[in-house]
């Protein structure tokens, strides 16, 4: 990056040796920490998707072993779910953006979001240790009683690694939170936040108060195997079932983690590039919050076959489809957003149109997968594993790619190519169907998860998918260099490129050091462009 | 001392206070969460065993944990007394009752050190490789309250440890600290010496009391 060619008062122009990154406050620059660091954590796990892809390529297994394969998988989950998508939008654009968007010089506690990103890494290199000593072969569930009586594999090593990311999680959502209660800009009331400003706060709150359920189960797990203190053995009159309320308690709420700021992300790309105001802001934004809330008492619609009780499952079947009514409620508003929009297709906007078109597809699949009965038959098959794909890389990834592109300019102060955008959002866009939407066919099939070799008469739609992955890491692959060429020899970016409403575009790019030259007053509502009325 | 804020985010120390304040409630609602878990863990499994757990609850010391709550509650009101002085300013009375707070805190680890030490020598712990030895209903399930018992208190006890270290530190950077400075971290660290205490309020009645 030449140095000289920023203008003096940018954040960049703060320093540019190891100090002035390692050592900053500046939420700017931690985000750019995160971004680095979770940038080599997706292609170390999206690395492993693929060599898993190669050896489903033949029903025989001929590339890994069934023991590597499991190895493969539950570190790939392990590093996806906790290094990469729970802090993805959060600790990159959220840090950046977040006090932007209030207004604000900074977050509330800015050492201890500095703090947060140290605890991230000595937690996921840990983890990485534990992957390169050996391996974990439990799945990224830890389901006990294999995580905890049976398997060798390095579980106590990889649960510590993940037990202590899982501060760095609470840090960033304690901070988050008193932020946005705290230091909201002059004017700037609830209801004139930007959605994405909101569903940071909702994700925020389960973050705080999911991730140390998560912790108790992995000491658990940890003592378990170290003490044998009985929790999960029926010897002692345990019970592994109890391990599944626990996690699941947790990782249900998590999964919120990983898709409200997705949607965050989309409510602001999808305004602006129709020209239209975002439709049912209200309705969007308190849904947000709804989806925090109901998140919690979800948990048992992954136990149906577990052996909880019938009135059990019916009641968590019913619940989970009361999550479907919120989400519903953001993609129609989504949707009418778009009504008589003059709409552009720039790069932005393909990433969240394909969200929209992901997200719903995966969300309709959840429906299936709440039924009592239809659970039954798609349970551990290839079903859930393209459901909550659909959610967690068609949903999060490409509104994490498209946030990435919108609010690039305002990041690095430089403009990225448009063409070869373009080409690497369709580009994900078709690779990821292609891989993903002959899982469906599959696991309705009954092709179960985790198996390494299978029965010859899957082998066309496991092809399918198998090819569907190197396109998919294709368009993954692409961002990184065009947009890393952007930082060498991009054209510098205005202050508002995409003539976007919002406090961050009201800053030059990159914003200087204390985020505004003077702390902005508000006197409108977000997303101020012009209603289709008024164009009559 | 200066008006000076720490974050460059705030513009008055008092809306610092605030944040500082309710960061630590939030903080708090996680830590919440972490005990809620393990104590909804001891309740699943003493409804299972209620005669197993009644027994081996019987085992534990009950002067020494009613020694102990008392003075958990006192220290309490001795970190609540330097809060009052701090928020008056007067600053020699908060530093007396942080000082005061930390001691009693140590006293309460030295008592729990001994009850760990006898119940070890009894053959209650499930540490060191050292076999279990209870001669009464159940063992299994009696192990099973031990280790449970060793988990929870544990756990509250390396709480109350980073509490005494937060005390140490507070007290220890005394000197070069604002006025205030001083009042977010006795206001911060105070709330959270209570959020100790009652957990072993919720503890001692849960793992000591169930039936005497
Ligand atoms: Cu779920």
């Amino acid at each position: 990056m030449s140095a000289d060619t920023y203008p003096p008062q940018s954040y960049f122009a703060a320093g540019y040796g190891p100090r002035a990154w390692f050592l900053t406050t500046d939420h700017k620059r931690v985000a750019w920490l995160y971004l680095v660091a979770l940038t080599a954590f997706f292609f170390i796990g999206g690395a492993m998707a693929v060599v898993m892809r190669l050896e489903l390529a033949t029903p025989q297994g001929d590339v890994l072993t069934a023991d590597v394969y499991n190895r493969m998988f539950s570190i790939h989950g392990i590093i996806m779910v906790w290094f990469f998508l729970v802090p993805s939008i959060p600790a990159t654009l959220g840090n950046f953006l977040l006090p932007l968007m209030l207004g604000a010089k900074d977050l509330a506690f800015p050492r201890l979001n500095l703090a947060s990103w140290y605890v991230f890494a000595f937690g996921s290199l840990f983890t990485l240790f534990a992957v390169i000593a050996g391996g974990v072969d439990t799945g990224w569930t830890f389901y006990t009683p294999l995580s905890s009586l049976y398997s060798d594999s390095y579980v106590s090593a990889a649960a510590f690694g993940v037990f202590i990311v899982g501060f760095s999680t609470i840090m960033t959502g304690i901070n988050f939170i008193v932020s946005v209660h705290k230091l909201r800009a002059p004017g700037l009331t609830w209801f004139r936040l930007p959605i994405f400003v909101w569903t940071m706060y909702a994700t925020a709150l389960v973050m705080v108060l999911a991730t140390p359920v998560l912790a108790a189960s992995l000491i658990l797990i940890v003592l378990e195997r170290v003490f044998g203190i009985g929790v999960f053995n029926p010897e002692l009159g345990g019970d592994p079932l109890l391990f599944q309320h626990l996690f699941w308690f947790y990782s249900h709420p998590a999964v919120y983690i990983m898709i409200l700021p997705g949607m965050g992300v989309v409510s602001e790309i999808l305004p602006c590039f129709a020209r239209r105001p975002l439709f049912g802001y209200r309705a969007v934004a308190l849904s947000s919050m709804a989806i925090a809330v109901f998140g919690f008492l979800v948990w048992g619609h992954h136990m149906f076959v577990s052996g909880q009780s019938a009135y059990a499952g019916v009641v968590f079947s019913f619940l989970s489809f009361l999550v479907a009514i919120p989400s519903a409620i953001k993609v129609f508003n989504w949707t009418l957003t778009l009504r008589k929009g003059h709409i552009t297709f720039d790069t932005p906007m393909l990433y969240a149109l394909g969200f929209l078109g992901l997200f719903t597809f995966g969300g309709l699949a959840g429906l299936f997968v709440a039924s009592l009965a239809v659970d039954v038959h798609l349970h551990d098959t290839y079903f859930v594993v393209a459901h909550f794909h659909y959610i967690m890389v068609g949903g999060m990834v490409t509104a994490y790619m498209g946030g990435l592109h919108f609010w690039w300019p305002k990041m690095t102060g430089r403009m990225y190519s448009e063409l070869w955008g373009r080409i690497a959002a369709v580009t994900t866009f078709i690779g990821f169907n292609l891989t993903f939407f002959p899982q469906y066919v599959l696991g309705y099939l009954g092709m179960p998860r985790r198996y390494h070799a299978y029965p010859a008469e899957f082998a066309f739609w496991h092809v399918l998918s198998s090819t569907g992955a190197v396109v998919l890491a294709i368009g993954y692959v692409m961002p990184f260099f065009y947009l890393g060429w952007s930082l060498l020899r991009g054209s510098a970016a205005p202050a508002n490129p995409w003539r976007a409403s919002g406090l961050e575009w009201q800053t030059a790019s990159p914003p200087p050091q204390h985020n505004f030259a003077r702390t902005p007053t508000v006197t409108e509502g977000p997303y101020a462009y012009p209603e289709p009325e008024d164009e009559r | 001392m200066s008006e000076r804020t720490q974050s460059e985010a705030f513009a008055a120390p008092r809306r610092e206070l605030a944040a500082d304040t309710f960061g630590m409630w939030i903080f708090l609602a996680s830590e919440a969460m972490l005990f809620g878990a393990l104590l909804l863990v001891f309740l699943a499994a003493r409804i299972a065993y209620p005669q197993a757990f009644a027994a081996a609850s019987g085992h534990l010391s009950l002067p020494l944990g009613t020694a102990n709550t008392v003075v958990l509650i006192t220290s309490s009101f001795t970190m609540a007394l330097a809060h009052v002085f701090a928020d008056a300013g007067r600053w020699r009375g908060a530093t007396a009752g942080l000082a005061a707070t930390g001691a009693l805190g140590l006293v309460f680890l030295a008592v729990k050190g001994y009850e760990y030490r006898s119940e070890y020598l009894e053959g209650l712990a499930p540490v060191l490789g050292a076999p279990f030895r209870y001669e009464g209903p159940a063992p299994a399930n009696a192990e099973l309250f031990f280790n449970l018992y060793f988990t929870m208190t544990a756990l509250h006890a390396a709480h109350l440890l980073g509490g005494i270290a937060v005390v140490g530190f507070v007290l220890a950077r005394w000197r070069r600290t604002a006025a205030a400075g001083r009042l977010r971290r006795v206001t911060a660290t105070g709330l959270y010496w209570h959020f100790v205490d009652v957990v072993w309020i919720f503890l001692f009645p849960v793992l000591y009391l169930i039936d005497r």
